[in-house]
C-alpha cells in the first residue's frame, strides 16, 4: 500500500523530533568547550581554544585520558579473549540447562547495580593493595566487560552453521586449525563488536573507578567528575566534544566496512 | 568394464565394516551392519530416514564412532582415527562451502592444510574445478552461486586431493529434478574418470539404481539385501526390498504344498508356483507391475494363474497405460500395460494374469508394511 503524501510528512516530522531528542544534550557540549569565560554557562559567551589547550597541557587531564586509554584497552582485549572462550563453552555444552544457568551467571554484572558491585571490589582491593593500580582497574573492568563480550559472540555463534566445521574436518583439518580458519573467520564481527563494547565499558566506567581510584591512578571519567564538582571548568566540555567526534568516526567507519563487506 | 575396474583398483580403497554397532543410549542406529566396499565401486546405501544409512556413512567418515565392531580402509583398522586424518572425501546434502572464501579458496583448502605448494595447488585446483565444469567460477563466492553450482563446487573440494573414497550423503537432496538427473550423470562420470570408491547416501530408489555398481537397502539399522540393482529388483529377499525398490503388489495368502508344486489361496482363488514353502504357511506375493497382464474374464490367454478384479483408475502414460485393479479380498493391484495392449475402462470386470515364475513368494514382515504403505 503506497504511503498517502501527508503521512509521509508527519512521519518524517516525528523522526526528526525524536532524532533531535535524542542528539541534542550531545550537541550542547560543542558549543560550551569554546566558551571564553571559565563557565558551564550555555549559550557560550565568546569563542576561544583555550580549554583545548588546557586539555592537552594540563597533567591531570592528560595522564588520566592516557590512563583510560591504556585500562581500556587492556580491557578490551583480556574481556575479549575470556569472553570468546565462554561463549563457545556455553555454545558447545550438551546440557542447555546447565549451560543456561552458567550464562546467566556470567551474565550478572551486567545486571547487578554497579555501586554494590563496586563497594565489593572495593572491600576486596583495600585489603589487597589494588587501589589505584593498574592491575586494580583492568581487573575490575573486565568483569564488567566479559557480559558485553560474551553476549556479541554469542549471536553470532547461534548463526554460525557448526556443520562447516565437519566439513572442515572432512578435508583434513584438526579441531584447532579448523576454528583459525573456518570458525574464527565468520564470528569475527561478533569478536570484533565484542571488543569495542568491552572497550568502551571500561573507558566510560565511573561508579567503581570512583571507588577505587586515587591521586596517583585516576581515570578520565573521574577526572571529568571531580573537575566538575569542584569547580565549573569548560575543559569537561572540550574532552566531551574530542571523544564525541572520535567515537562518531569510529563508528561511522565501522558501519562503512560493515556495509561494504555485506556488498562483496 | 573391465579397464575400469583395473584402474579403479589401483586408485580406490576397500572399505570393510564388520559387525558394526552403534547405540545412542537406548536407541540402536545401527545393529550389526557388515558391509564390504569393492575399490573403485559405486556402493549406495539406500533406505527411509533413520535407516541407518547416513550413520554408516558418518562412521566411515570418523564423525561417529561405532559402539562396537571393526571398520577398515585400505586394509587399515579406522576405530579411534579422528576425521581429519583419515583422508575421506565427503559431500554433504547442505553443500558446507566455507562462505568466507570464494570457490578457488575452497577447492584449495584441503590441498593448502596438506601443505601442497603453490604452483602444484592451482593446477590441481584447475583440474578440479573443470572436472565438475566450474572453472569459469573460481573467484566467485558461495552465495552468487545456485544450488547446483555449490554443489559441483563442494565435490570438487572433495575430490582436489585426491582421496581413495568419497562419501557422498543425499547431495542432491536440495536440487530440483531436472538438476538431479543431469548431476547424476555427471557423478557418474566423474566416478568412472576417477576411479575412486563411491559411497553414497540417498532414500531415492531411483537414483540409487541410476547410479550404483552395488546397492545396501537399509531398514531399522540393518541391512536388509545388497546387490546390483537387478538382483534387488528381481530377486528381493525380503518384503521391504521388494516393496522399496520398484512398484509391486503385494497379495496375502495361504500355502498349500503338494507334490513339486505350491498352490496358494488368495481370495478364494488360487494360483500355483514350484517355489517350496511349508505347508499352511501364510507368505506374501510380490508381483511387478510389468510382469501382470489383464484380460477379459473367461478369455483365453494367461495361463493358470488367474486373479478376478475390477478395475478401480485407469492412467494413460503415454508409453503405455496403467491400471488399478481392485481384487476380490480389498487388495490392489498395480498393472502396466504396453500401448498395444488392449485397453480397459475403470469399472471393467478383468482377470489378472501371470507367469509362475513371476511371483515372488517373500515371508510377511508386518513392520515393512507399516512403513511404506
Amino acid at each position: 500500500m503506497p504511503m498517502q503524501k501527508h503521512t509521509r510528512l508527519i512521519l518524517g516530522l516525528v523522526c526528526l523530533l525524536v532524532a533531535v531528542w535524542l542528539v541534542a544534550p550531545t550537541l550542547v557540549v560543542i558549543p560550551m568547550s569554546f566558551n571564553a569565560n571559565k563557565s558551564l554557562a550555555f549559550p557560550p559567551v565568546g569563542f576561544s581554544w583555550q580549554w583545548y589547550e588546557n586539555f592537552l597541557t594540563n597533567p591531570d587531564w592528560s595522564s588520566s585520558f592516557f590512563n583510560s586509554l591504556k585500562v581500556a584497552t587492556l580491557v578490551a582485549v583480556l574481556a575479549t579473549v575470556l569472553g570468546t572462550l565462554a561463549a563457545f563453552g556455553l555454545d558447545r555444552m550438551r546440557s542447555a540447562t546447565a549451560s543456561g544457568i552458567l550464562r546467566m551467571l556470567l551474565i550478572t554484572p551486567m545486571v547487578v547495580p554497579g555501586v554494590v558491585l563496586a563497594i565489593g571490589i572495593y572491600a576486596v582491593y583495600l585489603d589487597a593493595h589494588l587501589v589505584g593500580t593498574l592491575g586494580g582497574f583492568v581487573l575490575a573492568h573486565t568483569i564488567l566487560a566479559i557480559p558485553f563480550v560474551i553476549i556479541a559472540v554469542s549471536a553470532n555463534l547461534e548463526v554460525f552453521d557448526k556443520r562447516l566445521e565437519t566439513a572442515a574436518a572432512s578435508c583434513g583439518a584438526g579441531r584447532l586449525t579448523a576454528f583459525r580458519t573456518v570458525t574464527l573467520p565468520l564470528i569475527l564481527p561478533g569478536i570484533l563488536s565484542g571488543l569495542l563494547f568491552a572497550f568502551v565499558t571500561s573507558f566510560d566506567e565511573i561508579i567503581v573507578a570512583l571507588f577505587i581510584s586515587n591521586p596517583y591512578l585516576k581515570t578520565l571519567p573521574v577526572q571529568i567528575f571531580t573537575s566538575i564538582t569542584r569547580d565549573a571548568d569548560p575543559t569537561v566540555a572540550a574532552v566531551g566534544t574530542v571523544l564525541f567526534l572520535a567515537t562518531s568516526l569510529v563508528i561511522a567507519g565501522g558501519l562503512l566496512l560493515g556495509n561494504r563487506r555485506r556488498k562483496s | 568394464m573391465k579397464s575400469t575396474l583395473a584402474t579403479a583398483a589401483a586408485k580406490g580403497a576397500a572399505i570393510d565394516i564388520v559387525s558394526a554397532i552403534k547405540r545412542y543410549g537406548a536407541f540402536t542406529a545401527l545393529d550389526d551392519v557388515s558391509l564390504h566396499i569393492e575399490p573403485g565401486e559405486f556402493m549406495t546405501l539406500l533406505g527411509p530416514s533413520g535407516s541407518g544409512k547416513t550413520t554408516t556413512l558418518n562412521v566411515v567418515a570418523g564423525f561417529t564412532e561405532i559402539t562396537s565392531g571393526e571398520l577398515t580402509v585400505g586394509g587399515t583398522s579406522m576405530v579411534g582415527v579422528p576425521a581429519h586424518k583419515r583422508n575421506i572425501g565427503v559431500v554433504f546434502q547442505h553443500y558446507a562451502l566455507f562462505p568466507h572464501m570464494n570457490v578457488g579458496r575452497n577447492v584449495a583448502y584441503p590441498l593448502t592444510l596438506r601443505g601442497v605448494g603453490r604452483a602444484e595447488r592451482e593446477r590441481r585446483v584447475a583440474r578440479a574445478l573443470d572436472m565438475v565444469k566450474m572453472a569459469d567460477f573460481a573467484h566467485r563466492y558461495p552465495s552468487e552461486l545456485s544450488g547446483g553450482q555449490q554443489q559441483r563446487v563442494a565435490l570438487a573440494r572433495a575430490i582436489v586431493f585426491d582421496p581413495p573414497i568419497l562419501l557422498m550423503d543425499e547431495p542432491l537432496g536440495a536440487l530440483d529434478k531436472k538438476l538431479r538427473e543431469w548431476l547424476q550423470l555427471e557423478i557418474k562420470r566423474i566416478h568412472r574418470e576417477l576411479g575412486t570408491t563411491f559411497v553414497y547416501v540417498t532414500h531415492d530408489q531411483e537414483e540409487a539404481l541410476v547410479l550404483s555398481d552395488r546397492i545396501a537397502v537399509f531398514n531399522h539399522g540393518r541391512i536388509e539385501q545388497i546387490g546390483t540393482g537387478r538382483q534387488l529388483y528381481d530377486e528381493p529377499a525380503t518384503l521391504f526390498v521388494g516393496k522399496f525398490i520398484g512398484d509391486s503388489t503385494v497379495l496375502r495368502g495361504e500355502a498349500r504344498v503338494s507334490g513339486e508344486e505350491t498352490a496358494i489361496t488368495i481370495a478364494g482363488e488360487t494360483v500355483t508356483t514350484r517355489r517350496r514353502i511349508a505347508d499352511g504357511a501364510r507368505p506374501v506375493m510380490l508381483l511387478r507391475p510389468e510382469k501382470l497382464s489383464l484380460a477379459r474374464p473367461g478369455a483365453g490367454a494367461g495361463g493358470r494363474n488367474r486373479l478376478s478384479g475390477e478395475i478401480a483408475e485407469a492412467i494413460y502414460l503415454g508409453s503405455g497405460s496403467k491400471y488399478e485393479v481392485r481384487l476380490r479380498d480389498g487388495s490392489t493391484a498395480i498393472v502396466r500395460s504396453p500401448l498395444e495392449a488392449e485397453s480397459f475402462a475403470i469399472g471393467d470386470a478383468v482377470s489378472l494374469c501371470f507367469a509362475e515364475r513371476d511371483a515372488k513368494l517373500l515371508a510377511d514382515d508386518d513392520q515393512a508394511d507399516l512403513i511404506l504403505t
